[in-house]
């Protein structure tokens, strides 16, 4: 184990560790609109404007609708941007989310994962952030305070690479990991410069000498063909990613991947999630394999792109799979997440898969529930079935 | 310390037991141990019951969720023992730190708990004199340094003044050292 004094440790909230992060970034232009919660984050940024820590412009709107409008516009003009929302503020910016994605803006947004009313909670679950899976955005989840900072830091350079050039959200889950306060290891606010580097946006609307057009009608004539690219993108993204993430561990010390395998290698029997949830999972195979038991924890990192070849291999060896997702799908065959597991697998060798809803509005998932998940896997491994219910 | 412990505060809104969690955790994390602090969120409501709860380990913490067994319960207001049931969950051998005037033995008593320790140190009573506000929260964490054994006071104490001498201003942050000290000192306990 690395040495904790060794290294610049400090002791933030999930939420501090974001706001941390877009400090030594120091954008140049956030919209921002306040919402549980994620308020504390933004007023900790506000504060660092105030303070004139930062060159940022923070664009104070009147709604999450603008501020991904005003984010959208900032970023057309050749402005690196960031911004944090949470729920219900997600689904206020729907409409402008997908054409942040389509005009190919490289925003870096902060998402803090709670349930969408109704009823009204304001609680941790990944409802907001699922409901955005199809928007074109990347998707990265975070386990904890340090992955938060870690992930904002990354997500910039991943958001504005040339191959990409596409807007990133940074998951984290509402309280369980924003309003925690824990140790994380920080980096000084020139490595963070030099590793992100200047924004050079490929198209500038402001650049008079090469005027350009952003968001023009499109109808079946070229539509599709706008589309194409933006897919292109997306299917570019895991490399850029994976090659970032082995960057900053070079960097760091702290590696990142799409997918975090938790001793699966020899596993009969795998648990899968994403976000704060996966701390919990590893804990709990490190009791059941202290007892014995062939188990392991496989982590998704980044839910967009799904990185579908890194989970086919992972489970490659599993006898039997449960997935843990806090969103329902209504309607749907299982929640997001395993819906993605289960597709990768079609067509292969696949074990039998059992998916699990947990800790809607904030319910709280501990070891043994994940215990009773891994328990119920064994009759599922051996007699190779599961049920479609969920 | 191999094991993890985890502590559980019970407290109301405006006692600053969100305060005391956290700045539990960062002292602890400056003597080089791992730790995590984080409040139950609920309307929140100056006089409404709240929970905070910190783990600390030698390894690093991975688990985020509730506590639900505590080694340790704190309780800033005695009142709330009518009305929950602070010792639930209470691990084995587990220590109870009471606000109170009352002699440990009592406390045991109105607890009803047969096992454990029980600690009372009248937190209101000090910071009311050394504060002038009877905002318990910096006697109970001196308290609780006593009872635990887990960081040194004065450190503690040093990172009270770094933080809120700004905030609170010299004077108060003298108080808030002063209170922290003399609960180090006068808090009983019953085995």
């Amino acid at each position: 184990m690395k040495s904790i004094a060794t290294k610049k440790v400090i002791v933030l909230t999930g939420n501090d560790a974001v706001a941390e992060a877009m400090r030594q970034v120091n954008p140049d232009v956030v919209p921002a609109y306040p919402i549980t919660p994620q308020t504390e984050l933004m007023h900790k940024f506000a504060g660092y404007v105030s303070d004139g820590d930062v060159k940022t412009e923070l664009v104070l709107v009147e709604s999450e609708h603008s501020a991904m409008s005003a984010a959208v516009g900032a970023s057309a003009a050749g402005s690196r941007v960031m911004t944090a929302t949470s729920a219900n503020g997600l689904a206020l910016m729907w409409e402008i989310i997908y054409i942040a994605a389509s005009t190919r803006c490289p925003i870096v947004m902060a998402v803090v994962n709670r349930a969408l009313s109704g009823p009204i909670n304001i609680h941790c679950d990944h409802s907001d952030s699922m409901g955005a899976r199809d928007a074109g955005w990347i998707q990265l989840h975070s386990e904890n305070a340090q992955e938060v900072y870690d992930n904002v830091l990354q997500a910039v350079r991943i958001a504005e690479d040339t191959d990409v050039r596409l807007p990133a959200m940074v998951c984290l889950d509402g309280f369980i990991i924003s309003h925690t306060i824990e140790p994380l290891e920080v980096n000084s606010d020139t490595t963070v410069q030099e590793f992100i580097g200047d924004f050079r946006p490929v198209h500038n609307l402001l650049d008079s000498d090469k005027p350009f057009t952003f968001g023009p009608l499109d109808f079946h004539d070229y539509y599709f063909e706008h589309k194409m690219p933006q897919v292109k993108a997306m299917e570019k993204a895991p490399n850029v990613i994976e090659s970032v993430g082995i960057e900053y561990g070079k960097l760091t010390g702290r590696e990142y991947g799409l997918i975090e395998r938790y001793k699966t290698e020899d596993a009969e029997r795998i648990v899968i999630a994403l976000g704060s949830t996966c701390g919990t999972a590893k804990a709990t195979v490190d009791d059941l394999r202290e007892k014995g038991e062939k188990v392991g924890f496989l982590k998704i990192r980044c839910f967009r792109p799904f990185p579908v070849k890194e989970v086919r291999e992972a489970l490659s060896g599993a006898r039997a799979v449960a997935v843990l997702d806090r969103s329902v799908s209504f309607g749907a065959q299982g929640g997001p997440v395993m819906m993605e597991v289960r597709s990768a697998l079609y067509g292969e060798t696949a074990p039998p898969i059992k998916g699990y809803i947990y800790g809607l509005g904030g319910r709280d998932i501990n070891p043994d529930h994940i215990g009773q998940a891994f328990d119920e896997l064994k009759d599922i491994a051996s007699s190779g079935k599961s049920s479609d219910e969920t | 310390m191999s094991e993890m412990l985890e502590i559980r505060w019970h407290g109301r809104g405006g006692q600053g037991g969100k305060t005391a969690v956290f700045m539990l955790a960062e002292s602890l994390v400056e003597q080089g141990k791992y730790a995590q602090g984080f409040p139950d969120y609920g309307p929140e409501r100056m006089g409404a019951p709240v929970r905070g709860y910190n783990r600390v380990s030698d390894e690093p913490v991975r688990l985020h969720c509730g506590v639900n067994s505590p080694g340790i319960v704190v309780v800033l207001d005695a009142t709330l023992i009518a009305g929950s049931d602070v010792v639930s969950g209470l691990k084995p051998g587990g220590k109870v730190l009471v606000n109170s005037s009352k002699p440990p033995e009592e406390m045991r008593k109105i607890l009803g708990l047969k096992d454990g320790s029980v600690y009372t140190v009248d937190a209101t009573g000090i910071a009311l004199e050394e504060i002038g506000r009877p905002i318990p929260n910096s006697p109970m964490i001196g308290a609780l340094l006593k009872v635990t054994d887990l960081a040194e006071i004065d450190s503690l104490a040093r990172l009270v003044g770094k933080k809120f001498e700004a905030k609170l201003g010299a004077k108060a942050v003298e108080g808030n050292i002063k209170a922290m000290k003399r609960a180090y000192e006068e808090v009983r306990g019953n085995q």
